[in-house]
């Protein structure tokens, strides 16, 4: 940025003579280098040919008038000014000490670990709030949110079927054709049959799953549930007698838990065709030797063992979501970054819960 | 002192088929606080809106400082946009932006001023606006409505402008707040020279702190004049607002004139 770049109106003009700097024009925000290279150590000033005036030079004044400058020649409104801008300069409060080094390390350190134990017993709250909701659903059936529950089931199960097939008989492709490469190399590729089933069924049907709904979902919770919190509506069911946790909590908890296991079987389905295909196509393995093969060699175990982690997964990302839609503050930043934290924390959990569960189905041995 | 800041000839303004301004007439004086009213609806925005050039009228003239903004070239409207303010209803702020960012944003636009300059120059106008020290590093969602309204006014006077267009200032304060705000209004258009074109509903604002006081209806200003011209009016919708119980009440007991001045025809 240049002088040159200054629009043309704004013209400050003076001369200094025995320590006297008389500016005239337009001393503003705009000329402000300009009066300072003017003035240069003059011990006194003359004001008196302004045409404009503002805070920005006021500010200036009075910085050069503690230095022991003196003013003259100030209009009556420029004076008025300068005083209304005197009054009015901010002392600052005492800055805060910061902390360094070491003891800010562990400052943060600190910090950190209480938010995440916090959000770990606010998770558990919220697990919590699901269940004394389905109880007291239980006792009282009346109460029980039947319509909300089908639209959540339709949402987070029906429409996701689409994706969650493709991606899963993709994933069977994928898993065929690499396995046929390795696999032909010691003339073993009949055991491409196992590599697929036990794979897909046991690991990878339901963590993809998983994973696609807890991006589809959590973020859609978070969303509807965070939207409703900025303008108040929770706040208002609360007053009025409508329990939130039963409205909105315990349907779409519900609903993650009755759809991931179907989306689950569904994605194991489509895998299994996806790789029954992909073998007979590359290896001539028919669908007959390939069913054969995965009843002979494919424990029901696995099935079970996959299985096993859709509910626990449905909880993670149900209660996640939930949680950080009720989180949402009052502005829209809040519910995007909300949006965001929501979708990677529900990820990030279910890939660790499906970590947890090989070492237990290890030590168990199934 | 019956220079004209802002004149306003012929302006018609439409959305479709709904024409909102119908050849409306108006003038802001130069040091005077113009008190804009009318129902809801009648275009008070929306005026404000097309003065300072957001929306295009579909006919008729808006002068500003003596230039039309719609046959100005880019950098002449720039210079012009400077030297003026706009409050918007809820401040209006940047939000990703802190209190005292927000207020330098503006003076970003002015070569040779360094950051520390700047950053003083914008601490002045977050006190002048009247807030505390410790908002500066606020950001806008962690501020009251109230305080949003001032940040938005410190950066409205950012540049200093001549003109400070507010949008329905004192709404949605207590009445505490409002007070003060009308008096701070009042305080800095003493202070800063200001012309201010005010768009509210708060009869106690006009009484307040208004020089004159413009009333929209029927599509287009019907009547201007001080606060006694307006009892005077026999119009039913102008007398229904300024004859009203709540008028009554803001004439008897409401918060008197502070700064009687002399910039009236």
């Amino acid at each position: 940025m240049t002088s040159s770049s200054l629009p043309s109106e704004h013209r400050l003009t003076g001369t200094v003579s025995a320590g006297v700097a008389s500016l005239s024009g337009d001393f503003s925000v705009w000329t402000l280098a300009r009066a300072k290279q003017l003035i240069g150590d003059a011990r006194q000033i003359d004001l008196a040919g302004l045409t404009r005036f503002d805070t920005a030079a006021a500010l200036l004044l009075l910085s050069l008038q503690d230095q022991g400058v003196t003013l003259q020649g100030l209009a009556p409104t420029h004076e008025r000014l300068l005083e209304a801008v005197r009054k009015s300069v901010p002392t600052p409060d005492p800055a805060k000490p910061v902390l360094r080094g070491l003891r800010a390390l562990l400052d943060n350190t600190g910090r950190r670990v209480v938010r995440a134990l916090r959000f770990l017993t606010e998770l558990a709250e919220y697990l919590g709030r699901f269940l004394a909701a389905l109880a007291r659903s239980i006792r009282h059936p009346s109460e029980f949110p039947l319509i909300p529950l089908v639209h959540h089931c339709q949402e987070t199960g029906l429409r996701a079927v689409p994706i969650v097939a493709l991606m899963s008989f993709l994933i069977g492709v994928v898993l065929a054709f690499q396995g046929a490469v390795q696999l032909h190399e010691f003339g073993a590729e009949v055991f491409v049959v196992d590599l697929i089933s036990i794979s897909i069924i046991r690991e990878l049907g339901v963590l993809l799953t998983a994973i696609i709904v807890a991006g589809r979902t959590a973020s859609a919770l978070t969303a509807s549930i965070g939207s409703m919190k900025m303008r108040e509506e929770i706040d208002a069911m609360r007053t009025l007698g409508i329990d939130p946790d039963m409205r909105l909590v315990l349907p779409r908890i519900l609903a993650l838990l009755i759809t991931l296991p179907i989306l689950t079987v569904i994605a194991n389905a489509a895998g299994l065709l996806g790789g029954a295909i992909m073998s007979w196509v590359e290896l001539g393995i028919s669908p007959s030797m390939f069913r054969y093969r995965m009843i002979a060699e494919t424990d029901v175990d696995n099935v079970i063992a996959g299985l096993s982690k859709a509910p626990v997964f449905a909880l993670i990302i149900g209660v996640i979501g939930c949680h950080a839609g009720m989180k949402v503050g009052k502005d829209a930043e809040s519910l995007g970054a909300q949006t965001s934290t929501a979708v990677v924390n529900a990820i990030f959990l279910v890939i660790i819960a499906d970590a947890l569960f090989s070492i237990f189905f290890a030590e168990v041995g199934i | 002192m019956s220079e004209n800041v802002v004149e306003v000839r012929g302006l018609v303004t439409r959305f479709g088929s709904h024409t909102v301004h119908d050849g409306l007439d108006l003038d802001l004086k130069r040091g005077e606080i113009l008190g804009v009213v009318g129902g809801s609806g009648t275009g008070k925005s929306v005026l404000l809106r097309t003065i300072v050039g957001l929306l295009k009228p579909a006919a008729g003239q808006v002068r500003v400082l003596g230039q039309d903004i719609e046959t100005l070239s880019p950098p002449a409207r720039e210079a012009l946009e400077r030297r003026w303010g706009v409050m918007f209803q809820d401040g209006a702020l940047f939000s990703a932006l802190n209190v005292r960012e927000n207020v330098e944003a503006p003076l970003r636009a002015v070569p040779d001023l360094g950051p520390e300059q700047r950053r003083a120059l914008a601490e002045l106008k977050v006190s002048m606006a009247g807030l505390p020290w410790n908002a500066n590093d606020k950001m806008p969602s962690d501020l009251s409505g109230g305080m949003r309204k001032r940040a938005g006014l410190a950066r409205a006077l950012a540049l200093d402008p001549e003109i400070l267009f507010l949008d329905e200032p004192t709404a949605g304060l207590d009445p505490i707040g409002a007070d003060a705000f009308d008096r701070l209004i009042v305080e800095l258009r003493d202070a800063l020279d200001l012309s201010v074109f005010l768009v509210t509903h708060d009869l106690d604002t006009l009484h307040a702190c208004c020089d004159r006081i413009a009333v929209l209806a029927e599509r287009k200003v019907l009547a201007t004049g001080t606060m006694a011209d307006m009892l005077k009016i026999d119009h039913p919708w102008v007398h229904e607002y300024f004859h009203g119980p709540r008028a009554r009440a803001a004439l008897t007991t409401g918060r008197s004139k502070e700064s009687p001045d002399g910039n009236q025809g």
